[in-house]
């Protein structure tokens, strides 16, 4: 599913929504959480997983290439962990860390 | 921040009422779960993909108390973010 199928699904299920109000929606979710990372926030979306920046430290590097060592800056990544209820949903309802 | 805060952007940015704005948001992740637990994948360009992997079984160790035991095969979620957005963390 990409995003304008995505857009399309979430008009499709309301019928006062217009597509363009929908791709407003998705386009609107999506800004509002990159703006998050941006700022280093974390983002908790309740039942489907959370999302955090990680710092990576710099570290030596090797160009795979040529064998050369190059320093590798340190730098920031996104990190997304999954939530509970998804987590059981995507594993076919069976949550594969209970036991 | 929390689905509150990104209700609250979507009310700030198009002219619903709070009542719509949270409906609408909350469909949007509904659809993204149903979508996930289909085992189907996301790409939402600009920001990353999710995608559903299998994982075979495999044996692993009680980090604590160093006994082995049998991790059972199961599917996964995943999120790989786009270079857009990994750059978008670096920059200035």
């Amino acid at each position: 599913m990409t995003k304008s199928e995505l857009v399309a699904a979430v008009a499709e299920a309301r019928e006062d929504l217009t597509r363009k109000h929908a791709e407003l929606v998705v386009n609107t979710i999506f800004d509002s959480m990159k703006e998050a990372l941006q700022g280093g926030d974390r983002i908790e979306i309740r039942g489907f997983g959370s999302f955090q920046v990680r710092e990576r430290a710099s570290r030596m590097g090797r160009n795979p290439k040529t064998g050369e060592a190059v320093a590798i800056a340190e730098k920031r990544v996104p990190f997304f962990k999954v939530g509970k209820e998804l987590r059981e949903r995507v594993n076919g309802g069976v949550d594969p860390e209970g036991s | 921040m929390t689905k509150a805060d990104i209700i609250e952007a979507v009310y700030e940015q198009i002219g619903f009422s709070k009542k719509e704005a949270a409906e609408v948001v909350e469909l949007v992740f509904e659809t993204m779960k149903d979508t996930l637990a289909d085992g189907e994948k996301i790409k939402i360009s600009g920001f990353g993909n999710f995608v559903v992997r299998p994982k075979r079984a495999r044996t692993g160790r009680n980090p604590q108390t160093g006994e082995q035991i049998t991790i059972s095969a199961r599917r996964v979620l995943t999120f790989k973010p786009s270079q857009v957005l990994k750059d978008s963390l670096n920059e200035g």
